[in-house]
């Protein structure tokens, strides 16, 4: 039971071992473009993401490294996700920071240190585990957002981000030592049987939750921790605010879960009141505050609050009337949702990379003005995109929203029916601020300064294309990746 | 059951509509208008044998197809047409052609864009009338919407842009309830979304009642009825000719068929309860909206108040439960889709020549174009109901039921056919009659043979339902009695 059983982190191990030969590798790489280091980095990213597959498919549910890490279907497919993710982040990134005289092999073995954060953490069965894989997924992402160094509205955001996520590092890690002080335990499923024992203080217990909910809040960015999101969105060089919008959000998620639900569902009448107020409340900051932006990025970051806030509206849902029939459901429904917001996020800032050029960022919401014309494949793309988080079919978006509704409403209690409501009507004045992205693209003239892209790059058109498709596709044919989603919950719950 | 007719009907626009939206280009707009019209009459005559093969004496589903979609949710891609829905797959097809043609010439910005848009539009309205899964129906409903945006956005007038958002956020405010509504009766129904199994789900009245009211809010605003209807006036006046034609001949009608497919069946004990509300608004909507649209300025505008007035008339029907108002109130949708879209393409016709909608930039067109003036007045005629043409025969039969449920109701109703001719009339007056005011006038040309064809096609087709109705009743007996029986018995336990 105690065993290595080092199969378990193989696909970890090999992660860290070519995020090291990366690193190395490009100290003898002189071309510019980094074009050796890009593929070896791709190469391995794309055998991390089969391994994780094949785990997923093996379907087992394996512990490891003396019960420090669990192998289960959902930790893999949310790492295989978050893989493919900073494949395409990648991708899409190396262009615009070869542009912009940033890129150097650091950018490619930090980003693979944040993807073996998130790896750790989607498969971390002990508290401390998990806060490893935090702290090297943030840290590798402080570093990242200052790669700019020279550039103040960068290093403000650095600053801030480091600053708040250390704050909200230590509330997390303040609250699992009470956990801990609770319930003697750091392993996650036995602080879940200590929990259901009933014989814990709960007073301790609650206040572990608290704090656990509200380190957690800051990693998703929701309200009322939510403040660095917008300056790190805007200040980070795009490239990395993809980086930071996409792979991780399904870290936080799988931590999400493998904390309040693996460990503490006991406890789950207490942080779902929280999530309640905490996704109400990210709704309607980010839903209003994102019609006041004129900057697309920040904009975006906002719309990435309300979006988690939606999110978070499923986790609500696990627990109701003291049961957790409905937990696979909630739970699956919200995996959906987070999975589909970060193909989503995915294409939109890779599109605003693709349409930046030297000395132009493309980060206002008027220099989308006229694309409809300038390049309607783009323009086209970016439409399915801002219908997608709005949430209208057939995006994919819209199916997300739908599980997520599916999930409050099938309680059938009165309170949750009228946060369905709550939610709808606000996703409603989320809409607006979606048109106006196609308004700009479509209705408007093009402004004289923003004449075509010049940066051509064949390779990621074609993907920005696949990209858009992707959403489009699955949003005509859902059923396989929401059967997935389902799938790995209901394993995880099982256990 | 795999792919069939229906399968055919929606996809095959769509796909015309990608391929010109992925290929076209702007140096050769002649190649998207004839691949456009090309695939707008494929995609007609694809959807003739529905009508030809259609089985009157059933009120079954026919041509349906059955196949899983989304297992998670038990989602089925589940079509199929009854004699309440068939006409209007045909009716969108037709129009579809229609709005092609008339934008032959007309359009000369982004052709191929245009031309897409409006045949992956048709594609999902046909989906919408051929839906038998709730959520089907909710995809394709809202899906219509971008293409719609879109269209009234790129190539409508001065205000487009706040007609466009005010035409989307008010639709998607309605949809989104019933969304919730859609998802309730999935939950109640023990995991279904086939609208059939709904139809027998029985239901307390307090569901019912949140039922009837979450899809009253999508489908009045869709209709759109009084007091929700002030997005119409600004899409329609905003919108480009066909945008407007497609508007209300074919999206009004989207509403109006949500109720009779699910207000009225899944909610019957409610819908009878509330129907003095729905009276109650339709009235309104045909009186106070009749007289509105007497002091229109703006043609458009004018024509637009019209058909909130004459959708009025439809609700009505509906909600006296007599056979006679529903059919008629059927009927009255597929004739205001003809009479309707040649109302809004005549004021295309003196738009494009004119570039003005205003009522008093017009006087004395039939002195320089005498043609379209007759076709003109035909339209107007059939606008307000005289004997003979299409507009006269659903808001009789819907009069004549209403008079069977209560008399006074019916004579309300009965003055609408005044206000519709006053307002008609004068307009007609004002801008065809008296001398030619102005140089714009004079210098006017007639039809050219692109529109006469097109008028010719519709005049025909309005005559056609004025004279001889009895297709269009007789498709649709069968099913209007078995949904009147339905709706007779109570689903309350």
């Amino acid at each position: 039971m105690n065993a290595m059983n080092w199969l378990v982190v193989y696909p970890e191990a090999l992660l860290l071992l070519m995020a090291c030969a990366v690193a190395l590798v490009d100290l003898f790489v002189t071309d510019e473009k980094r074009r050796p280091t890009f593929w070896l980095a791709q190469l391995s990213l794309a055998a991390v993401a089969a391994m994780h597959l094949a785990y997923y498919d093996g379907g087992a549910t394996v512990y490891g490294m003396q019960r420090m890490m669990v192998s289960d279907p959902m930790g893999h497919l949310l790492a295989f996700f978050a893989t493919v993710a900073v494949m395409i982040t990648i991708a899409y990134a190396q262009p615009y920071i070869a542009s912009r005289d940033m890129l150097k092999g650091e950018f490619f073995s930090l980003s693979m240190f944040v993807l073996l954060g998130i790896c750790v953490m989607c498969s971390a069965n002990n508290f401390l585990v998990v806060y490893l894989g935090l702290e090297l997924m943030s840290l590798s992402l402080y570093a990242l957002v200052a790669m700019r160094r020279d550039h103040g509205v960068s290093t403000e955001a650095a600053m801030k981000y480091f600053v708040l996520g250390a704050l909200a590092s230590g509330f997390l890690l303040y609250g699992l030592s009470m956990m801990y002080g609770a319930t003697r335990s750091l392993e996650i499923n036995e602080v879940f049987n200590a929990i259901g024992t009933g014989r814990i203080n709960g007073t301790v217990l609650t206040f572990g939750v608290v704090f656990v909910v509200a380190g957690l809040a800051f990693k998703l960015g929701v309200v009322p921790f939510h403040m660095w999101v917008p300056d790190v969105y805007q200040g980070a060089p795009t490239a990395v605010t993809l980086l930071i919008g996409g792979a991780p959000k399904l870290a936080a998620f799988a931590i999400t879960v493998r904390l309040l639900v693996e460990g503490m569902l006991g406890l789950a009448v207490d942080w779902q009141q929280m999530m309640i107020v905490l996704a109400i409340a990210s709704l309607v900051i980010g839903n209003l505050a994102a019609i006041a932006q004129t900057n697309l990025k920040r904009m975006l970051a906002y719309s990435t609050i309300s979006q988690m806030g939606f999110m978070l509206l499923g986790m609500t849902a696990g627990v109701v009337s003291g049961n957790t029939l409905s937990a696979g459901n909630a739970y699956s429904s919200a995996m959906f949702y987070v999975v589909t917001y970060v193909i989503t996020t995915l294409g939109t800032f890779g599109l605003i990379m693709f349409l930046a050029r030297t000395g132009f960022e493309s980060e206002e919401i008027t220099d989308l003005a006229g694309l409809g014309k300038r390049a309607p494949w783009l323009a086209g793309i970016m439409t399915v995109f801002m219908f997608s988080l709005a949430g209208v079919p057939p995006m994919v978006g819209f199916y997300a929203k739908l599980a997520i509704l599916q999930a409050l409403i099938t309680t059938n209690l009165t309170g949750y029916i009228v946060l369905a409501v709550v939610a709808v009507m606000l996703s409603l004045v989320g809409a607006f601020y979606y048109l106006r992205i196609v308004k700009v693209m479509y209705f408007d003239e093009p402004l004289a300064g923003n004449a075509t892209h010049p940066v051509q790059s064949t390779g990621v058109s074609a993907l920005l294309a696949v990209n858009g498709a992707a959403v489009l596709v699955f949003g005509l044919m859902p059923g396989g990746l929401m059967a997935m989603c389902r799938d790995a919950i209901l394993r995880a719950l099982a256990t | 059951m795999g792919f069939g007719l229906l399968s055919i009907s929606i996809w095959l626009p769509i796909a015309f509509g990608a391929v010109l939206l992925a290929t076209g280009r702007d140096d050769n707009p002649n190649a998207s208008r004839w691949v456009a019209l090309v695939g707008a009459v494929l995609s007609f005559v694809v959807t003739i044998p529905l009508i030809t093969g259609f089985d009157n004496g059933s009120a079954a589903l026919q041509f349906s197809e059955n196949l899983l979609w989304i297992e998670r949710f038990n989602v089925r891609y589940h079509l199929g047409v009854d004699g309440i829905s068939v006409w209007f797959v045909l009716l969108t097809a037709f129009i579809n052609i229609i709005v092609v043609i008339a934008a032959w010439e007309v359009i000369t910005e982004r052709v191929a864009q245009y031309m897409g848009a409006f045949l992956i539009l048709s594609g999902l309205m046909v989906g919408v009338f051929c839906a038998a899964d709730g959520l089907l129906f909710y995809v394709f409903f809202e899906a219509t919407l971008i293409p719609m945006y879109i269209i009234i956005g790129i190539w409508g007038g001065p205000r487009r842009v706040y007609a466009a958002f005010k035409f989307f956020l008010y639709t998607l405010a309605g949809s989104l309830l019933m969304l919730l509504a859609l998802i309730f009766l999935y939950y109640k129904s023990g995991g279904s979304f086939d609208i059939a199994t709904w139809h027998k789900l029985p239901l307390p009245m307090p569901a019912q009642a949140l039922l009837f009211f979450a899809f009253f809010a999508a489908f009045s605003v869709k209709v759109p009825m009084w007091p929700v209807h002030t997005w119409l006036p600004d899409a329609h006046v905003e919108a480009p000719t066909g945008g407007s034609v497609v508007l209300a001949a074919i999206m009004l009608k989207l509403g109006a068929y949500g109720f009779l497919r699910f207000s009225m069946p899944i909610a019957p004990d409610a819908s009878r309860e509330y129907a003095w509300f729905i009276i109650a608004l339709s009235l309104i909507a045909v009186v106070y909206i009749g007289l509105v649209a007497l002091v229109q300025q703006d043609m458009k505008k004018l024509v637009a108040y019209s058909s909130i007035a004459h959708m009025g008339f439809v609700t009505l029907g509906f909600f006296i439960f007599n056979e006679l108002g529903v059919s008629g109130g059927l009927v009255q949708m597929i004739s205001h889709g003809f009479v309707s879209g040649a109302m809004f393409l005549s004021i295309g016709v003196l738009y494009d020549r004119v570039h003005s909608r205003e009522i008093s930039s017009y006087g004395g067109v039939v002195n320089t174009m005498p043609k379209f003036a007759a076709f003109a007045l035909f339209f107007t005629m059939a606008n307000c109901g005289l004997p003979g043409t299409g507009g006269f025969v659903g808001e009789w039969m819907v009069i004549l039921g209403t008079v069977s449920f209560n008399f006074w109701l019916a004579a309300i109703a009965a003055t609408a056919l005044i206000f519709g001719a006053a307002y008609s009339l004068w307009m007609y007056k004002r801008v065809y009659f008296g001398e030619v005011t102005n140089h714009h006038v004079r210098e006017l040309s007639d039809l050219n043979a692109r529109e006469f064809g097109i008028m010719a096609v519709l005049a025909i087709a309005t005559l056609w339902m004025g004279v001889y109705p009895k297709p269009f009743t007789d498709v649709m007996h069968v099913s209007v009695t078995e949904l009147l029986k339905h709706v007779a018995l109570t689903k309350l336990q």
